[in-house]
């Protein structure tokens, strides 16, 4: 018997695996010291166990332990990343480039940038969601002094390519930040090779607890970044405040889980993703969004042509989902992501994001495969736009009324 | 995004889903909203001799919300004369299925295809004094 509903939403969130709890509880409760106390016992073994989990966040993108800053997530990396950059280099320049299809945590902080006098140029991605390298590269200015570019896209799961993309940055002498919170555990990720210079990462993405993430530094060449947060000191003066050992602790052995089980867990995660793919394809009209290569095992963003979104989730209820659609909102504007696209607005307000994870089963994906067939099937007997294609009609050359 | 239960109710069992044949008398339709704002709503009324809609059918593409709109007012036209359903206001609509602010649009939408449908009907009869039917798609 299928429990439900059912969990397909691990880009929004990740449950904590069960072996990362375990190491996190005893950081609540007895070794509860603060690793910022120099002075006893209680303070020497909670510092231990930063820097231990130090390391293994280091090692899961080969990078230097010391190169690794505590924040309170990716959200927060970003803001630090890309703020702490331009607010250091402005005598630099005051150009910054990003693209459309960031999450909010990156195209928010750049919009604040932009109130503070600095330039920012978005690109706009492919249809399929990926930069154009040259479009990219003539984007750049003299006094551009930062890009940011995130790996792997939270909604439609396509991987960028970041090594390209740091090439360019790094003989231009431009720092060059990626946003990795979709990535880790997902994609191989060698900080050694790749010319990055700050990359943001998150533990609850990866089956770490929520409140925690970091900012990958880079030594050499140095980044010197401006402080976001004033206070004690801590993290070499990047970012203050009393670090959580047991969430710095969690996320440390989530990173170790993620480093030795990605490779099996990939293709596993891959075999239902394209499992759900294959039954979906079954039913009639409809599209993946982005591209179907350079993207992670875990997501599939499709859109059911004539169905509105939100009533598909509200049909889907035994499936935890997210809609590219957001008709709650007081604009009904759909997914920014799937409209940089170059999708149509019914289709960006057609789409469903499926992420798969850990503990998905092939079950839970033929339980989704079939009902969604069934519930498409009784909202497009629903639909006037279904019967108008059924007919026929080319809804582009309707003239809808007041539009 | 909670809902009401009578939005659910409308939503799982609604009222009504249909279009009537090309050839039935009496028959008019109207078609509001837009797919680029995430709803469109088609209404039909069959309205007979006496001027008095008998019988009325919708399709809908939008969210729960909007379907179980149309869904409420192809019971509230029936037995109603064209007139009388003119009357059935957004506000009325959005109170019986306890709309929240952010769906008041779905009853706007759900008011102004009864108008669209009653405008269509005096149209094909000879009634149609000109007005155009505003509709509030995408403006929330």
């Amino acid at each position: 018997m299928i429990k439900t509903p059912i969990y397909l939403d691990y880009s929004a969130t990740t449950p904590v695996d069960p072996r990362v709890a375990e190491v996190m509880i005893p950081y609540l409760t007895e070794k509860f010291g603060n690793p910022a106390s120099r002075s006893h016992e209680f303070g020497w073994e909670a510092e231990k166990a930063v820097e231990q989990a130090r390391e293994q966040v280091a090692a899961l993108v080969n990078a230097d332990p010391k190169e690794i800053i505590w924040t309170s997530g990716a959200t927060e990396s970003n803001n630090l990343a890309i703020k702490g950059a331009a607010h250091f280099y402005k005598a630099k320049g005051k150009h910054l480039v990003t693209m459309m299809t960031e999450h909010k945590a990156v195209i928010d902080t750049m919009r604040h940038l932009e109130s503070e006098g600095y330039e920012v140029t978005y690109l706009k991605p492919e249809p399929s969601g990926l930069v154009d390298i040259e479009k990219f590269k003539a984007a750049l200015r003299p006094d551009t002094i930062l890009a940011s570019v995130m790996l792997v896209n939270n909604e439609i799961g396509v991987i960028q390519d970041i090594a390209a993309l740091g090439e360019i940055c790094r003989a231009q002498g431009i720092i060059f930040h990626v946003d990795a919170a979709q990535a880790t555990g997902k994609v191989a990720i060698d900080l050694a090779k790749l010319k990055v210079d700050l990359m943001s990462f998150s533990a609850h993405k990866t089956y770490g607890p929520k409140g925690i993430g970091a900012l990958y530094v880079q030594r050499k060449p140095r980044v010197r970044l401006e402080a976001q947060m004033h206070g004690g000191g801590h993290e070499r003066g990047l970012r203050s405040g009393t670090l959580a050992t047991h969430q710095i602790a969690g996320m440390g052995e989530a990173f170790r889980i993620a480093r030795e089980e990605m490779a099996a867990e990939n293709e596993r995660v891959r075999s239902l993703r394209d499992r759900l793919y294959k039954g979906l394809s079954q039913i009639e009209e409809v599209h993946v969004n982005g591209d179907m290569e350079q993207r992670v095992p875990h997501n599939l963003n499709i859109s059911f042509n004539f169905v509105e979104g939100e009533s598909l989730i509200m049909a889907i209820r035994d499936l935890a989902v997210s809609s590219g659609s957001a008709c709650t909102s007081a604009s009904l504007e759909p997914s920014y992501v799937l409209r940089a696209l170059g999708r149509s607005d019914e289709l960006a307000h057609s789409s469903i994001r499926f992420t798969i994870g850990r503990f998905t089963t092939e079950e839970e994906i033929d339980y989704a495969i079939e009902l969604l067939k069934n519930k498409i099937g009784r909202l497009r007997e629903m639909s006037p736009l279904w019967d108008m294609f059924k007919e026929g009609v080319d809804l582009s050359t309707v003239k809808w009324a007041s539009h | 995004m909670s809902y009401s239960t009578k939005v659910l109710d409308h939503y799982e069992n609604p009222r009504n889903v249909g279009t009537f044949g090309k050839e039935d008398e009496g028959v008019a339709t109207g078609m509001v909203g837009a797919p680029a704002c995430g709803d469109v709503m088609k209404l039909q009324i069959k309205v007979n001799k006496d001027g008095v809609i008998e019988d009325a059918k919708f399709k809908t593409y939008g969210c729960g919300s909007a379907i179980a709109s149309s869904s409420l007012v192809t019971e509230w036209v029936k037995g109603k004369t064209l007139d009388e359903a003119l009357t059935i206001k957004n506000t009325q609509i959005a109170e019986e299925l306890a709309l929240p602010p952010v769906k008041i649009h779905c009853s706007v939408l759900a008011e102004d295809a009864i108008k669209a449908a009653v405008a269509d009907y005096k149209a094909r009869h000879g009634e149609m004094q000109g007005e155009m039917v505003e509709t509030a798609a995408c403006k929330g």
